[in-house]
């Protein structure tokens, strides 16, 4: 073999192993610089589940929790609220809840684990306003017969969160994970 | 695909000078074929620069400089984000590892004349970049608000009171309260982190655009330039890239070894990176038992210590740092390598060095009257290593170095 000559295949291939290895080596590096980027413990601390005893609501009160930054309503609907629900599906956008805008426990009709109790995130899913909470008839407009009405853009929502048609906001409201203690206690955040 | 980049990178070129860059200070600047050990730490003041850029970009997006907020800020990074106490500890170990290889870097330029014609401006750039490193230290050093960060803080802007007349309110200004405060705490913060890393940028690409005009220097001290082929390539020149970007690189890999090792399992370093009495607040009305600067500031905290008189205390330590600039006039010696000088200069660099490193030694323990005699015999030799380097680099013989690399 000629001595002089340069075997660059071999030449190649080690700077291509060697340029592997040192990229492996810089995305471990990094890690911790990425990592370090997600809510620190003391954040996931502070987003930490939180408690609420419902039997305290009153039939038609709504109350509002913060949890993680963010407004949680509780609201208490009554016999009339939960029965006029199954009504309203030609009108509504997604009337079955089957965008996963709910845990799996929360998609029925009532779009919540006990018939009357609703837990709710009141962000609307339009541009993130608060939407109003008007539970009575008529309180919006003469067709309106109660629910969530966005003050920003108009959305409107059931009183179960379900949006309607022809309104700017495109899906449900969120319901966040949530579950019974015991009969009393509802806790929010934990599964 | 190889056709693409090729298109592009003529694109570019047309319109950037890309190539000229890339040819003139990589793959066709000739640096002398003789680097040795002592060559590496040039790179790696780079290298450190940037671990501490990055990991100090990243500490500022969770630190808090208040006085009410930065040492519990601290913790904070320390305890709840997530791999926080890495970051922390990867700048706190860069702050000395820089000043390792600054020094050893700037131990290059004594052992090979790295100062001497053409190479005077070179040097003196490079030692204002070491002043701003001191002042970069410094600045950082206060902003985890522990109380050896306090106190030093106090101590050092206190040496600007010794100025007679102006004094006084010249440090009331430099501490924006009449003690150090949070408003000492955000200025030196704004500075640490945008001032001196700008300022820092500009003087290393000054640095390096002096360095690649006089070309490097070599363990023998030959001017590999006298020596051209008829392409103007030196003789004893080889290619910056790939020849010495390989052996940085290999440089680069020991460094980070040692530097990771410290950091994962001796992040404190017995007390020398990180002292003990900085994880206690900082507290104006109680001064540490034990007070002393960070490891790489003693040599010459222990000269200001040896004299017993404030204000010309302060100018000898002064005068410690600032003789560097005359170096490059006073070595009078026809060779640059400490190889070829004769044995009083190599004498009296070895007496440096050891009195610098007792000084260093002295400046962290507590001062008795044995150890203050001590540190006035070291500073004395530190001195008169410069002072008399006219002498006897005149007067002593020197072997002839060789016309060309061997």
């Amino acid at each position: 073999m000629d001595k002089k000559k340069v075997d660059v295949s071999k030449r190649k291939t080690l700077i291509l192993l060697s340029s592997v290895w040192g990229g492996i080596g810089l995305g471990f590096a990094a890690v911790p610089f990425v990592a370090s980027w997600l809510p620190s413990a003391r954040a996931r601390a502070m987003g930490a589940a939180i408690d609420i005893d419902v039997s305290l609501i009153e039939e038609g009160q709504r109350v509002t929790l913060e949890w993680r930054g963010q407004p949680i309503f509780v609201i208490k609907r009554s016999k009339e609220n939960v029965g006029n629900l199954s009504k309203l599906n030609d009108k509504l956008r997604d009337p079955l809840s089957n965008e996963q805008q709910q845990p799996s426990y929360a998609k029925n009709l009532y779009r919540s684990i006990k018939e009357e109790v609703f837990v709710v995130i009141g962000i609307c899913t339009h541009l993130g306003c608060v939407p109003l909470y008007k539970p009575k008839k008529g309180e919006v407009d003469s067709s309106w017969i109660g629910g969530f009405f966005c003050p920003c853009h108009g959305s409107r929502f059931d009183l179960a969160g379900r949006v309607f048609k022809g309104v700017p906001a495109p899906c449900n409201l969120v319901v966040p994970p949530h579950k019974y203690l015991n009969e009393k206690i509802l806790r929010i955040g934990e599964e | 695909m190889y056709k693409l980049l090729h298109f592009f990178l003529n694109w570019v070129d047309k319109r950037f000078p890309i190539k000229a860059l890339w040819q003139g200070h990589m793959s066709q600047y000739y640096a002398p074929k003789n680097f040795n050990f002592w060559y590496y730490f040039g790179s790696l003041a780079l290298l450190v620069f940037s671990i501490q850029v990055l990991s100090g970009i990243w500490l500022a997006m969770f630190y808090n400089p208040s006085s009410k907020d930065a040492f519990d800020s601290v913790e904070y990074i320390m305890r709840d984000i997530k791999f926080g106490w890495l970051i922390r500890y990867i700048h706190s170990t860069g702050a000395s590892f820089f000043f390792i290889v600054i020094y050893l870097h700037i131990f290059r330029g004594f052992l090979y004349g790295s100062y001497k014609k053409p190479r005077e401006l070179l040097w003196l750039i490079g030692v204002i970049i070491f002043l701003c490193l001191m002042a970069e230290c410094f600045f950082g050093y206060l902003l985890p608000w522990g109380n050896m960060s306090f106190w030093g803080a106090q101590v050092i802007t206190s040496l600007f009171g010794a100025i007679p007349v102006i004094g006084a309110p010249l440090v009331e200004l430099i501490r924006g309260d009449y003690t150090v405060s949070g408003a000492t705490l955000t200025r030196f913060f704004s500075i640490h982190v945008s001032a001196m890393p700008l300022i820092f940028l500009i003087l290393i690409a000054v640095h390096l655009t002096a360095l690649h005009e006089v070309g490097s220097g070599n363990p023998d001290g030959i001017e590999i330039k006298e020596n051209k082929n008829a392409n103007g390539v030196p003789f004893d020149g080889i290619p910056m890239h790939p020849y010495y970007t390989v052996k940085d690189l290999f440089g680069v890999s020991v460094f980070l070894f040692i530097f990771l090792s410290v950091v994962f399992y001796k992040p404190d370093f017995f007390g020398l990176f990180l002292e003990a009495p900085n994880y206690t607040p900082a507290d104006p009305l109680a001064t540490p038992e034990h007070i002393a600067p960070v490891w790489y500031m003693t040599p010459y905290y222990a000269i200001l210590r040896a004299v017993p008189n404030k204000l010309f205390g302060i100018l000898l330590m002064g005068a410690s740092i600032a003789v560097l600039f005359a170096l490059p006039w006073l070595d009078r010696s026809p060779v640059r390598s400490i190889r070829y000088k004769g044995i009083v200069s190599k004498c009296f660099l070895f007496l440096f060095i050891l009195s610098f490193f007792i000084l260093g030694y002295l400046g962290m323990v507590p001062p008795s009257s044995g150890k203050t005699f001590l540190a006035q015999i070291c500073s004395i030799i530190y001195f008169s290593f410069f002072i008399s380097m006219p002498i006897y680099t005149s007067l002593e013989t020197c072997e002839n170095p060789p016309k060309r690399v061997k």
